[in-house]
């Protein structure tokens, strides 16, 4: 009884300050977290699983996002984190662990939806929904916004260095002979297809085989010029000046082209690009549902969002968010693209069983390359072999000889 | 010829010592943008951003509390299985030693997967076990013991069994003869596999991963850091790490040496 009574509080504490702005229309005043009051300890703990580096940890003159959640509504937070969206699937399917917050991408959301391992959202207990903006509601992957909040956007686009390499106007310039050995490509099958796909001008979801194996051609082609297939190492090649060209997620390209002149980020004009949302889920073994819906409410409040998103660089889905985020960089297209931009960027949705099966093993002929690297392959086995037994047999030979 | 094994031992210190030192020096980088491989100026801001960064240290409690209590653990029982062992006839200590190996040999995945799956299939029988700190302390030590098993071993066949059996004989209990004889014996072999225990629970990463539940040790997350960077906070508590077990190393080492010096005086004011 206590417990649903302070949970009740939680609630009106957090609701408090939007029945007034109800009445006040868009003109709201929003209460700072600072200003908030202390809750009562609920003695709850819920178990909250996100991305590496993706939430504002109080270091750097940030806020401590999760500190001041514990301190306004009373509820523990156990903090952990994964890498992939593959490796928080594997978890959850694995048992034994259940959280009450999750927050995977947009395919893996409506893979998930599709095998039954989310809970149904009571948008009642999130009122700070309305704070997002409709780019990011009534999605592919969860059309009716029953599963799912918005936690962080971005788009895809290119690195280049600003020395060797003029503005890319296209995709295509990954494909350019000139700049073989200096171009790196997306280490994961659904982003490096999607740029063949733009390419191609295909849908990144598509389901005809066809289209798939013509990005897989494409692909194939463009690798002997790829200098690697990696995910953040991208950082330290560009840096370092050792690759010029890289398509990687808008937000992360932030620090990188603040600090550094030499690198320029750029979406290709007229071309698709992949829209990625990662949005917060309840999963289905939840123990704690409506504090963990209390923690997605507070995730919504423009303050806290315009924090985290400061602090991990993606874009918010929160419009009103950006008057709390630096100027110049809500006003950079590459990061809050316009809607015309935005109609070109596709979101990526789960793809049917056999698309599945077959992306994955184009993925990996791409990456092993033909039947010539095969053919290597076998000949230095051969000659592996053959030397072990050449010294097997003299080895006899002198055995028998000392005899 | 000398000059040569001179290279070939540089090269060797090189090989072991050059990324400990790379981690070392970009620890004091002053960059912004969490450069690895540009060095902007000396600062430590990254050591300042550890110390506030509660994630991170959370990790690292977790890490040691498993690490102390396992390496703890498994040395008691260690030590008490090799010397169970040791008693045995020849050929049961085989089969023993033989079965008690297999972990050791067994890949990492496969103990982790089949620990997961024990763990998953308990907390699903019995109510409010979950998988956690608890599961992540039986799975270290379950992969300790065989190397503490390992290290003691060779300590006990070393040892002079009449030893034990005279100290019977001048009328200590079995117990005793085990506290005040065997154990001295065999102490140093103890202490390596309690140390080579706590190293090794530190180290591990693929077993913690599967046996974690909602429990998270230093490992696994830094690895989760690889979709965004990894933060030269990890370079400036590696070089922190670094330098405690350094600086242990080294007054362990000067603490025997002046032991040995010691005896040796004795030894010398005897005669």
């Amino acid at each position: 009884m206590k417990k649903i009574l302070s949970l009740f509080l939680v609630f009106l504490l957090l609701g408090s300050f939007f029945t007034v702005s109800v009445f006040a229309e868009d003109e709201e005043e929003l209460i700072p977290v600072e200003e908030m009051p202390d809750a009562e300890k609920t003695g709850v703990t819920i178990n909250v699983y996100n991305w590496g580096e993706y939430i504002a940890n109080g270091t750097e003159d940030s806020m401590d996002v999760l500190e001041e959640f514990t301190r306004v509504t009373g509820i523990d937070v156990n903090y952990t984190t994964f890498e992939t969206n593959e490796a928080l699937y594997a978890k959850l399917a694995g048992g034994g662990a259940s959280y009450d917050v999750i927050i995977p991408s947009d395919y893996m959301i409506a893979r998930m939806i599709r095998e039954d391992m989310l809970l149904e959202l009571n948008l009642d207990n999130i009122p700070n929904f309305r704070y997002v903006d409709d780019a990011s509601k009534n999605t592919v992957y969860d059309p009716e916004n029953r599963y799912s909040v918005a936690y962080t956007t971005g788009t895809v686009g290119l690195f280049y260095n600003k020395n060797y390499v003029p503005e890319p106007q296209n995709w295509e310039i990954l494909w350019d002979e000139q700049y073989k050995d200096k171009i790196l490509m997306f280490d994961n099958p659904r982003d490096a297809f999607a740029i063949a796909m733009s390419i191609l001008g295909y849908s990144f979801n598509t389901t005809s085989e066809d289209e798939w194996y013509e990005a897989a051609a494409l692909l194939k082609q463009q690798k002997p010029l790829v200098q690697a297939y990696v995910m953040d190492q991208i950082y330290n090649k560009m840096e370092s000046g050792e690759a010029w060209l890289a398509p990687y997620y808008a937000g992360d390209a932030a620090i990188l082209v603040e600090e550094n002149e030499d690198i320029g980020f750029v979406m290709p004009p007229n071309q698709s690009s992949n829209f990625f949302i990662d949005a917060m889920c309840i999963p289905k073994d939840a123990k704690h549902k409506a504090e963990a819906e209390a923690f997605i409410n507070f995730m919504c409040l423009p303050e806290i969002s315009a924090e985290n998103c400061g602090f991990i660089g993606y874009s918010t889905p929160i419009s009103a968010a950006k008057e709390y985020l630096d100027e110049e960089m809500v006003n950079n297209p590459n990061y809050y693209p316009d809607e015309e931009t935005l109609a070109r960027c596709e979101v990526f949705n789960v793809l049917p069983d056999n698309i599945n099966t077959l992306l994955d093993s184009l993925w990996a002929e791409v990456k092993m390359g033909g039947p010539g690297d095969t053919v290597t392959l076998v000949l230095i086995l051969a000659v592996f072999v053959l030397t072990y037994f050449a010294v097997l047999v003299y080895k006899r030979r002198k055995k028998k000889k000392e005899l | 010829m000398k000059a040569a094994s001179k290279v070939y031992m540089a090269l060797i210190f090189i090989f072991l010592y050059a990324p400990i030192l790379v981690l070392i020096i970009f620890s004091f980088n002053d960059t912004d943008t969490m450069s690895r491989s540009v060095f902007y100026g000396f600062s430590l801001r990254w050591y300042k951003r550890l110390f506030e960064d509660r994630m991170i240290l959370i990790a690292l409690i977790n890490t040691l509390v498993i690490a102390v209590v396992a390496a703890i653990v498994s040395t008691v029982l260690g030590t008490f299985a090799a010397i169970g062992i040791n008693g045995m006839g020849k050929k049961t200590r085989k089969l023993v030693m033989n079965i008690t190996n297999f972990p050791m040999v067994n890949p990492e995945i496969v103990t982790g997967v089949s620990l997961m799956l024990l763990f998953v299939f308990i907390s699903n029988k019995i109510k409010g076990l979950g998988l956690g700190l608890g599961t992540l302390i039986i799975a270290h030590i379950t992969f300790c013991l065989p190397y503490v098993i390992m290290s003691v071993l060779p300590k006990l066949r070393q040892m002079d069994s009449n030893l034990y059996e005279a100290a019977l004989d001048l009328g200590c209990t079995p117990r005793r003869a085990l506290w005040k004889v065997v154990l001295p014996e065999i102490m140093p072999g103890i202490v390596t596999g309690m140390i080579m225990a706590f190293t090794l629970s530190i180290d591990d990463f693929i077993i913690s991963y599967f046996a974690s539940g909602t429990t998270q040790t230093l490992s696994i997350y830094i690895y989760s850091m690889t979709r965004k960077r990894i933060s030269p906070e990890i370079n400036a508590l590696s070089t922190l790490m670094f330098l405690v077990i350094m600086i242990l190393l080294v007054i362990v080492n000067i603490r025997q040496s002046a032991d040995r010096r010691a005896l040796r005086r004795k030894g010398t004011e005897g005669e």
